[in-house]
């Protein structure tokens, strides 16, 4: 077990927008020197890089314009949006197990401008790279917001969950962001009236349900738990992680299986407390990916907040909110701060266990940060 | 109406299933030894590993599971037909098989047709085929008559 092991010691970040002028690389390299500049680490220590497999750039690139030195260990999480704790586990099992001694992951996306815009708008080849695409394109069952609303049509159907359960996470959300200077909808209040008179994507799920298109990148410094208490920063201990999916998983097209609703979050979760001395009940905040609004009550289920079904009562009474039973993706998350593939949710996870995020959630010692449901997923418990 | 951008691939192991929509019947494939069903088609049996799978007909019957109604942005002819229509369909046979398709009145009908609120997940229902072009025939869904 690598439990407390490591630690992440700097965050860094770049501004989130749409059409920023830097190329992902040069974003990339920027939210990397942000990082190491913040755990107080001269970029020449650097001999550890994980990231994600969807990263445009590769980490020699990375290596060769931030003029890092000898690297000996590197490796890349797959699936999306279910990469971010994956990427920050392996790296801390790499550093725990001394194969590297300053580990550096990041993800840099320019999802809001450029020739990837849109990945599901890629036409022809697609069906032939991926053999469950070819039982849903041809239907018109196109893009992520179109598979997750086939799930959240059944979860609703199922558990009694209405619009109103949805639009609580929006609203949560949108409310951290009000008062979160990084996130790209800082300004742009959202009513409750906003969400139900907002357009259709794809019915019974609307504009809010989805998350921002954002160009922007992030980076994490893990290093071991001895080297941490050094640094500049309170250290974020690395408690537990895990990764999961589960029997006949398909990733985004998970109706294959003999229970869709029951996805790769309870496998990751599963393995996640048991190596955790630290469990659903003691967790202070949480930040739980987002690409959509119906992953959060899916994701509380799954990782043991409530039973079963109740994912969507329990977006009630602000519940999710400073104050409420588990304040949930307190920068604005994927729907409000910015959306690259769930790395500013770990970097807030960070933050509040430094006592400094724009949300602070007081004495918060705990935090669960997760990746996507409906793919394969991973999960992190991250402490003070 | 669907364009050839977005049709199915056809290949050797899922042939037979795309030939049955072809012959207006509805083929998957099956583990021999347990009988379980298998979807979508792969070229190992995940039931049973060393046992090559068969290809068996089943009823076209089924059930509702869910609904959605997708609106632009989407692309190439979907735009010009939104909203439509998107169903996921238990199969009679095995429920954990689970098809995606479009509700339609009756063949020959677009799938914008039917309106999401006129939907209801639990309702039976039956596979028919559209001709798309003279590879490709696609399984649609209309309401069993009572």
């Amino acid at each position: 077990m690598i439990k407390d092991k490591t630690a992440i010691v700097g965050i860094g970040q770049t501004a989130f927008g749409k059409k920023l002028p830097d190329s992902e690389l040069e974003l990339a390299c920027t939210a990397v020197i942000n990082a190491l500049d913040d755990a107080g680490i001269d970029r020449a220590e650097v001999d550890g890089l994980a990231s994600y497999t969807q990263e445009a750039h590769s980490e020699v690139e990375l290596a060769r314009n931030l003029g890092l030195g000898d690297i000996s260990w590197f490796s890349q999480v797959g699936y999306g949006g279910g990469a971010g704790p994956g990427v920050i586990g392996n790296l801390a099992m790499a550093v725990a197990t001394g194969q590297c001694r300053v580990g550096v992951a990041w993800r840099s996306r320019k999802r809001a401008s450029g020739a990837v815009r849109r990945p599901w708008s890629k036409t022809g080849s697609s069906a032939q790279e991926d053999i469950a695409t070819n039982y849903t394109r041809p239907f018109g069952v196109i893009r992520p917001v179109d598979e997750i609303a086939l799930l959240a049509s059944r979860y609703m159907h199922e558990y009694g969950a209405t619009r109103n359960h949805l639009a609580n996470v929006a609203l949560a959300q949108r409310k951290y962001a009000n008062n979160n200077p990084d996130a790209q909808m800082v300004d742009k209040t959202m009513t409750r009236e906003d969400y139900m008179t907002s357009r259709w994507i794809s019915k019974p799920l609307c504009l809010f349900d989805n998350c921002l298109e954002t160009d922007g990148a992030l980076a994490t410094v893990v290093v071991s738990a001895d080297r941490a208490r050094d640094c500049k920063q309170t250290p974020v201990y690395i408690h537990a992680w895990a990764q999961g999916f589960h029997a006949q998983h398909q990733t985004m097209q998970n109706f294959f299986c003999d229970d869709p609703l029951h996805g790769p979050s309870w496998v990751a979760a599963r393995q996640l407390y048991r190596q955790s001395d630290i469990q659903a009940q003691d967790i202070d905040v949480a930040q739980i990916y987002d690409a959509f609004t119906p992953l959060i009550p899916l994701s509380l289920e799954g990782y043991g907040f409530c039973d079963r079904g109740e994912g969507a009562a329990y977006t009630e009474n602000g519940n999710l909110e400073i104050g409420g039973a588990l304040p949930v993706n307190t920068s604005g998350g994927g729907l409000s701060e910015a959306y690259v593939h769930g790395f500013n949710l770990i970097t807030e996870g960070v933050k509040q266990m430094r006592g400094t995020a724009h949300n602070q959630v007081s004495d918060a010692a705990t935090c669960l940060v997760t990746a996507g449901e409906g793919v394969p997923t991973g999960a992190l418990i991250l402490r003070r | 109406m669907t364009d050839s951008a977005l049709l199915p691939f056809i290949d050797d192991t899922n042939r037979p299933f795309w030939r049955g929509c072809q012959g207006g019947i509805l083929r998957m494939q099956q583990c021999p030894k347990t009988s379980r069903l298998i979807f979508p088609p792969r070229p190992v049996n995940p039931w049973s590993p060393r046992d090559k799978s068969i290809w068996t007909e089943v009823s076209g019957r089924g059930t509702i599971w869910s609904v959605i109604e997708p609106h632009p942005p989407l692309i190439l002819n979907f735009t010009k037909l939104a909203p439509y229509n998107a169903i996921v369909v238990t199969l009679e046979e095995d429920p954990s098989i689970r098809l995606i398709g479009n509700l339609v009145p009756a063949e020959g009908a677009q799938i914008n047709e039917i309106a999401y609120e006129d939907i209801v997940i639990g309702t039976p229902v039956q596979a028919i085929f559209e001709t798309i072009n003279d590879e490709i025939t696609l399984p649609r869904w209309v309401l069993v008559r009572q």
